[in-house]
C-alpha cells in the first residue's frame, strides 16, 4: 500500500529572494512531562540520545532533535520511519512517570526558508527579533506566522525552519512565497 | 503665471522628461518632480475645489501638510483618491484628476455654495436638518451624502501587493533633517543599533535650502555638504539602517512604532510590494520631525497663488519652478525673507515684503533692504484680489481694521505666520506640550514625555520639532537627543555653526488685527474643510468652549490633513473669542497616523488568497475535485454537499440524505476536535469538565458527554473514548477543538494545577471518516483487517486494528441513527482510506455526504447541535438532556449555576420537535407568537426555531425549537409568522422523527 504524501511535500520554490522548501514527512512526537525532574530528563535522553534543551532552544543529536515547546512539553524530531519506534521507546522509558507521549508526525508540516535573505523574509510574517545577534542556530521560538501558530529554528545561519499545523500548510506555503516575492528585498544586497 | 525656471532645481534632472496626464491633458515634467511641481511648471495653478463651498484652490504647501492639491490618482486596480500632489512623485504615464467638482475643474456648479456661504455657517447642517426628524433619513442625508466627500471611492480590487516587516532596534530616529541625522550619528557612534526614517525621498530636510539662502554654514562648509557627509558616514555604519520614503506614522505603547514605507509609488511598474509597514519595537524613539509653517489669516488667503512662504522657495530651489512672476511676501517672522531672496536669485520680482511687526525683522530684513526690496513694517494684507488666481493684494495697517492704503499687483502671495513644531508623534502616546510664548508655538514638554512600561520616557524630540529653531540650535538639540540614548560614552560633538540671528516673531492670528466680519468671513483657517475665522468665532459665541467641541462643531482640523496648517491658528482664534490665553484652550488630540496610510499597508500580506488561513482536511483536494459545495466551519472549509453535474445543491442534499439511510454514506469528519487527556487524575478531571460521569467509563468504551461553562451554559459536546486506565480521548465539535483544549488547559493551569493531568490536541494528527448506513459493516468487512461485527465492536465501543492495510482506530458511534463507524487513521493515510472506501463501497451504493446531510440526519433523530440548539444561553436541562447530567457527582463545571432560581424556572423554553401542518419547512430562526403584547408594546413570543430542514427521507419539513412549556404541550398547534405576513401553523411533537427506538443503529 503506497503512502499518501501531502500534495506539496518536497516542493522547492526558488523564484524569489529566498528559497521556500516544503519538507517531506518528518517524525514528530509530542512529549508532555515535567522537564525539571531528573529521572524524566534521563528517560527522555536515553530514549532519544539527545540532551533536554534549555528554554527556547532546540538540541540536535545524531538521530533526533528535541524542541523546547513549553516548560512541560517537548517536540521530538526524527526520521519519519522511526517515529513509531521512538514513540514506543519514549512511552516505555516514561512508563513509570506521569507523562504523555503522542506520535504527531502527521499533524504538522515543516518548511524551510533559505538564502542570505531568509531572516528578512520570515521577519515579514513573524513578530520576533530575527537579527543575527538575537536569533541564532540552536534557538527556538513559538510564535505566529501571520495568522497561524508557528515554531521557528535555524538549522544553519542561512536557513529558518518554520513549523506549522498541517491544515494550514497551503496558507503557510502561500504567504512564505509571497514574503519572498521577487523585488521585495528589504535591504539592498 | 507659474513656469519652469531656466535653471536650478536640486531634486530634478532636466535631461529626463516624464510624460503624465492631468485631467485628460498630456503634460510633461522632469524626473524628480512631484505632481505639484510639474503642474506648476506647466502653468497649472488651479488644482482642486474646496469641500464645502467648492472654491477654486491651488497648492499651498510643498509637503505632507498640503490641504488643497488632493487628486484622484491612477486607474482601475491602482486607483486611489485624495493623493497629495505635493508628495506624489512623478513617473511616466502617471494619471491624476482633480476632485470635488462638477462638471469640470474650471466651471463648477457647486461653487454656487460660496455665494450662499452666509447661509452655510458652522453648525448649519445640525441646525437646519434636525427638524422634521424623518426628513433627515429620507431626504437630507442622501443629498448631503452625495455632495460630500473628496475623491471617488475605488471600484476595483487593488492590483498591488503589500507587506509588513517586524524589526527591533535600540534607537529609532524619525526624520532625516539635520537634527535627525545628528541624533542618529551621535547615537550610532556609541554602538547602538539605529534605524533612521525619512518620509521624503531626500535627506537633509529644509536646512540646505534655507541656510543656503541665509548664508549659514556648518564647520565652514555648506549645510548640503554637511548633510552629504553625514549620510555617507551613517551609510557606512553596520549598526545603522536608513530608509527614505518611510514615514513614522504612529507611536504606541511599549516602544512600538509604525513606519510607512512607499516602495514603488514613484515607480509603479517595478516588482515587489507597493508599501511596506515597518512594525518597529524601539528601545528609545527620537522624533526629529521638523516644523510646519503656519498660514496667516487674511481675507482671500485661499485664492490660488497664496502659498506658504517656505513652499514658494521650495518650488524654486528644489524643482526649478516659479509659482509666479511677482511675489508679495507677508510675514510676522524673519524666515519668510528667505523666500524673497530665492525669488530675487531666480530673477523674479518681489514688489514688497509686508512685515506685520511694527519693528520689522533682524539681519535678514537689513539684507532685504540692502538688496533694494521694498519692506513695509507694521503692515498687513487687507484682502487678496482675484478669483481664480491672485492678481494683487490690498495693503493696510496691521493694527487697523483693513482700510486699504494701496493695491499691490502680484501673482503670488508668500505667507508665513510662524512655525509649529511637528509634535504629532510625541503626542501619540501621551507626550504633553507646553506653550512657548516667545516663539508662539506649542513644543514638547520634556518633563512630561510618553512613558514606557518602566515609568520612564521612551520618546525624545530633536531639532525644530522640539522648538529648537535655527541651524545651531537644531544641530545641538539633535546631538543632545542622540547622546541621551547612547549606550555609553562621550558627549556629543560640538560644531562650528554660523547662521544669521532672527528677530523675535510677533504672533499674528488675525490680519489685520481689527478685521471686520466681512474680512473674517473670507479668512480661511482650514482650507480642506472650508472653516473660516468667522466660523470658529461663531462656535465660541454659541458656547462651544472646549477645543474638542469647537473642532467637531466647525469640523476644523477634521479633514484628511488633520489640521496640520489650521489647528494652531484655529485654537488661537478660539482663545481670543473666549478671552483666554492659548495654553488654557489647549490643543485637540493628535492621533496616528501622521498622514493617511494605505489600507493595503495595514492589511500587509492578508490580501486575496492570503486574506485568511483556510484549514484543509487531508481529503480536501478530493472533495474539491468531486463537486464539493464548500461551507465555512470555523476556519475550515467543509463540503456542504457533493453536487453532481445537472443537480442543484438542494437536489444533491436530498440524494445524499436518502442514500445514507438506504445504502452507504461517507463523511469526512476529520475536523472534529480530538484531545488526549492523560494522567492519574484524568478521570477526576473529566468528571469536572463534563456534566456526566466519565471516570466510570471502561477502557474500550465510548460515552457521549456534555460540557458546560461555569455559568451552566452548554459550550460543547462529543464522544469520549477511554483508551486505558490513565488515558481518554475527547471528541469536540469542529469549532470547539481549540477553544475546548484551551478551556481544559486553563482549568488545569489556574485552578487544578496540582492535578496530574496532561492534555494534547491531536485533531490534526488524524483523518477521521464516518462510514454510515445499512451497508457500513459490509464495506469495512470487504476492506478487511479487523473484526467489525456486532459482537467484536458493539455500539459505543472502539477498537484498534487495521483496515485496508492501514493502522486505524475504529469507533462504533453514530450521529445519524444508522449503523455507523468512525475510522481514525494518521492524517497522511486519510486519502488512501477514503479512496479505498469509495472503491470498495461502489457495490454498496457508497456516496460521500456533506455537512447539510449530517445536519438533517441528526435532526431526524432529534440529536442536538452545538450552535443550533445552543446559543450561549441554553442549559442541558432546556434540551431535555437530564439523562446526561450526573446526580452522583459532587461537582462539575456548571453544576452550581444550573441550580440558580432562573435556571430551574419552569418557564424556560424547552426543546420540542416542530411539524408544520402543511408539511412545509419552517424558516430558520422563526419565532412563535403568543397572545398579547409585552411592556414594550411588542408581540409576546412563546418559542423559536433552532433547526429546520426538509427531510427527503420523511418527505416533509422537520424542525426543532425551544418552546414555552413545550414538552407539556405535545400535539398543540402554534403559529410561526413569516416575514411576508402569513403564518405557519405548526404542531408541537416529539423531537425524534425517525426510528425512535434506535433499531437501525443497533444492528
Amino acid at each position: 500500500m503506497s503512502k499518501a504524501l501531502r500534495p506539496s511535500d518536497g516542493a522547492v520554490w526558488t523564484d524569489g529572494i529566498a528559497a521556500v522548501h516544503q519538507h517531506v514527512a518528518h517524525g514528530m512526537i509530542t512529549v508532555r512531562a515535567d522537564l525539571n525532574t531528573a529521572p524524566i530528563k534521563a528517560a527522555i535522553t536515553s530514549a532519544t540520545g539527545v540532551a533536554i534543551p534549555a528554554k527556547l532552544s532546540i538540541e540536535t543529536g545524531a538521530d533526533a532533535a528535541l524542541c523546547w515547546m513549553s516548560p512541560d512539553e517537548l517536540l521530538v524530531l526524527c526520521d519519519a520511519d522511526q517515529a513509531g519506534a521512538v514513540t514506543k521507546q519514549l512511552q516505555e522509558a516514561l512508563a513509570q512517570h506521569h507523562a504523555l507521549v503522542a506520535n504527531m508526525s502527521d499533524a504538522r508540516v515543516i518548511f524551510s526558508v533559505s538564502g542570505a535573505q531568509a531572516r528578512d523574509v520570515v521577519s515579514k510574517l513573524v513578530p520576533v527579533d530575527l537579527s543575527p545577534d538575537t536569533f541564532k542556530p540552536g534557538m527556538l521560538r513559538r510564535t505566529r506566522l501571520a495568522q497561524v501558530a508557528a515554531g521557528l529554528w535555524m538549522p544553519d545561519d542561512d536557513t529558518i525552519c518554520v513549523l506549522c499545523f498541517r491544515s494550514v500548510s497551503e496558507y503557510a506555503h502561500t504567504i512564505l512565497k509571497q514574503a519572498a516575492q521577487a523585488g521585495s528585498s528589504v535591504f539592498r544586497r | 503665471m507659474s513656469a519652469r525656471l531656466p535653471k536650478g532645481g536640486r531634486f530634478i534632472d532636466r535631461s529626463k522628461q516624464v510624460k503624465f496626464i492631468f485631467n485628460s491633458r498630456a503634460l510633461k515634467g522632469v524626473e524628480g518632480d512631484t505632481v505639484a511641481s510639474a503642474l506648476l511648471a506647466n502653468g497649472q495653478t488651479l488644482m482642486g475645489r474646496s469641500f464645502k463651498y467648492h472654491r477654486p484652490r491651488g497648492v499651498v504647501a510643498s509637503g505632507a501638510e498640503e490641504p488643497n492639491a488632493l487628486m484622484n490618482h491612477g486607474l482601475d486596480g491602482r486607483f486611489e483618491p485624495n493623493q497629495r500632489a505635493t508628495t506624489t512623485e512623478l513617473y511616466d504615464n502617471l494619471r491624476v484628476e482633480t476632485q470635488n467638482h462638477w462638471p469640470s475643474l474650471n466651471f463648477d456648479i457647486g461653487a454656487l455654495n460660496t455665494k450662499l456661504s452666509r447661509f452655510l455657517p458652522a453648525g448649519f447642517y445640525y441646525k437646519m436638518f434636525i427638524h422634521p426628524r424623518p426628513l433627515w433619513k429620507h431626504v437630507y442625508e442622501p443629498i448631503i451624502r452625495h455632495s460630500a466627500g473628496l475623491g471617488a471611492a475605488p471600484k476595483d480590487r487593488d492590483d498591488d501587493s503589500y507587506e509588513h516587516f517586524y524589526t527591533f532596534t535600540d534607537v529609532l530616529v524619525i526624520g532625516g533633517g539635520i537634527a535627525g541625522l545628528q541624533a542618529a550619528k551621535t547615537a550610532a557612534d556609541s554602538g547602538a543599533k539605529v534605524l533612521l526614517m525619512e518620509q521624503t525621498a531626500h535627506w537633509g530636510g529644509r536646512a540646505p535650502i534655507d541656510e543656503d539662502l541665509a548664508g549659514g554654514t556648518i564647520d565652514g562648509g555648506s549645510v548640503q555638504s554637511f548633510v552629504d557627509q553625514m549620510v555617507a558616514d551613517l551609510a557606512a555604519m553596520d549598526n545603522v539602517t536608513m530608509r527614505l520614503r518611510c514615514m513614522g506614522a504612529g507611536i504606541y505603547d511599549h516602544g512600538y512604532v509604525l513606519g510607512y514605507e512607499r516602495l514603488t509609488d514613484h515607480a509603479p511598474k517595478t516588482d515587489g510590494p507597493r508599501h511596506r509597514l515597518w512594525r518597529v519595537r524601539a528601545g528609545q524613539v527620537i522624533t526629529a520631525t521638523g516644523a510646519i509653517e503656519r498660514p496667516l489669516s487674511f481675507a482671500g488667503n485661499d485664492i490660488p497663488g497664496v502659498m506658504l512662504a517656505s513652499a514658494v522657495r521650495d518650488y524654486v530651489e528644489n524643482y526649478g519652478v516659479s509659482p509666479g512672476d511677482r511675489t508679495v511676501v507677508v510675514t510676522n517672522n524673519d524666515s519668510a525673507y528667505l523666500t524673497a531672496f530665492a525669488m530675487k536669485r531666480a530673477g523674479l520680482d518681489v514688489p514688497c515684503i509686508i512685515d506685520a511687526r511694527a519693528d520689522g525683522g533682524g539681519a535678514l530684513a537689513v539684507q532685504a533692504c540692502d538688496m533694494g526690496i521694498r519692506v513695509e513694517r507694521g503692515k498687513a494684507i487687507a484682502s487678496v484680489k482675484g478669483t481664480r488666481h491672485v492678481t494683487g493684494v490690498g495693503l493696510c495697517a496691521q493694527a487697523g481694521s483693513g482700510a486699504v492704503l494701496e493695491e499691490i499687483p502680484c501673482d503670488v502671495v508668500a505667507m508665513s505666520g510662524g512655525w509649529s513644531p511637528v509634535v504629532h508623534l510625541w503626542s501619540h502616546c501621551g507626550g504633553k506640550l507646553t506653550w512657548d510664548d516667545s516663539e508662539a508655538f506649542f513644543r514638547p514638554d520634556p518633563n512630561r514625555p510618553p512613558l514606557g512600561a518602566d515609568g520612564q520616557g521612551f520618546v525624545s524630540v530633536a531639532g525644530a520639532a522640539n522648538g529648537a529653531m535655527g541651524l545651531g540650535a537644531a544641530l545641538e538639540d539633535g546631538g543632545n537627543a542622540g547622546a541621551s540614548v547612547r549606550k555609553a560614552g562621550t558627549t556629543s560633538v560640538t560644531r562650528n555653526v554660523s547662521s544669521p540671528e532672527y528677530a523675535p516673531i510677533e504672533p499674528v492670528w488675525m490680519m489685520p488685527h481689527g478685521a471686520p466680519y466681512k474680512l473674517r468671513s473670507k479668512a480661511w483657517l482650514d482650507f480642506q474643510n472650508d472653516v473660516k475665522v468667522s466660523d470658529v468665532q461663531l462656535a465660541a459665541q454659541e458656547g462651544f468652549e472646549s477645543v474638542e467641541h469647537a473642532k467637531r462643531y466647525t469640523t476644523l482640523g477634521m479633514a484628511t490633513d488633520q489640521g496640520k496648517l489650521s489647528n494652531i491658528n484655529g485654537l488661537a482664534i478660539l482663545s481670543d473669542a473666549l478671552g483666554q490665553p492659548i495654553p488654557q484652550t489647549g490643543t485637540t488630540t493628535f492621533r496616528p497616523p501622521y498622514t493617511p496610510i494605505s489600507l493595503g499597508a495595514i492589511a500587509g500580506e492578508a490580501h486575496r488568497e492570503r486574506f485568511q488561513p483556510l484549514r484543509q482536511t487531508p481529503m480536501h483536494a478530493w472533495h474539491d475535485a468531486n463537486g464539493a459545495d464548500w461551507e465555512p466551519v470555523g476556519q475550515w472549509r467543509r463540503p456542504y454537499a457533493y453536487v453532481r453535474p445537472g443537480e442543484t445543491v438542494q437536489q444533491a442534499v436530498n440524494r445524499e440524505v436518502v442514500n445514507t439511510r438506504d445504502n452507504l454514506g461517507l463523511l469526512d469528519a476529520s475536523t472534529l476536535g480530538k484531545i488526549i487527556v492523560k494522567g492519574p487524575d484524568a478521570g477526576r478531571f473529566l468528571d469536572m469538565m463534563y456534566t456526566n460521569m466519565m471516570s466510570t467509563l471502561k477502557p474500550g468504551k465510548c460515552r457521549y458527554g456534555l460540557m458546560c461553562s461555569e455559568n451552566g451554559f452548554l459550550i460543547d459536546d462529543g464522544v469520549v473514548a477511554r483508551i486505558d486506565d490513565d488515558t481518554f480521548l475527547c471528541h469536540t465539535t469542529t469549532g470547539g477543538a481549540d477553544s475546548i483544549h484551551a478551556h481544559m488547559e486553563e482549568w488545569l493551569q489556574t485552578e487544578w494545577w496540582d492535578w496530574k493531568v496532561y492534555t494534547t490536541n491531536v485533531t490534526e494528527q488524524f483523518a477521521q471518516i464516518a462510514v454510515v448506513g445499512p451497508n457500513a459493516r459490509k464495506v469495512l468487512e470487504k476492506l478487511g483487517g479487523m473484526d467489525v461485527s456486532k459482537e467484536a465492536l458493539g455500539f459505543m465501543e472502539w477498537r484498534d486494528g487495521t483496515l485496508a492495510g492501514i493502522d486505524c482506530r475504529a469507533y462504533r458511534i453514530s450521529f445519524s441513527g444508522e449503523l455507523s463507524y468512525e475510522i481514525a487513521v494518521p492524517a497522511n493515510q486519510g486519502q488512501a482510506l477514503w479512496d479505498a472506501l469509495v472503491t470498495a463501497g461502489e457495490e454498496f451504493g457508497a456516496m460521500p455526504y456533506g455537512t447539510e446531510t449530517l445536519h438533517i440526519l441528526r435532526a431526524e433523530k432529534g440529536f442536538i447541535m452545538i450552535g443550533d440548539e445552543t446559543d450561549g444561553t441554553v442549559i442541558p436541562q432546556d434540551l431535555g438532556l437530564h439523562w446526561a447530567i450526573s446526580k452522583k457527582k459532587d461537582d462539575f463545571l456548571g453544576k452550581r449555576a444550573q441550580e440558580r432560581n432562573y435556571m430551574v424556572d419552569d418557564s424556560r423554553w424547552k426543546l420540542v420537535g416542530l411539524e408544520t401542518l402543511d408539511g412545509s419547512t419552517l424558516p430558520d430562526g422563526a419565532y412563535a407568537v403568543a397572545e398579547g403584547d409585552n411592556a414594550n408594546g411588542q408581540r409576546n413570543m412563546q418559542g423559536r426555531v433552532t433547526s429546520t430542514y426538509y427531510s427527503a427521507n420523511l418527505k416533509k419539513g422537520i424542525a426543532m425549537g425551544l418552546v414555552l412549556n413545550g414538552p407539556d404541550r405535545m400535539g398543540e398547534v402554534i403559529d410561526f409568522p413569516k416575514t411576508d405576513g402569513a403564518s405557519i401553523a405548526t404542531r408541537i411533537v416529539d423531537p425524534v422523527f425517525f426510528d425512535k427506538d434506535g433499531e437501525k443503529q443497533n444492528v
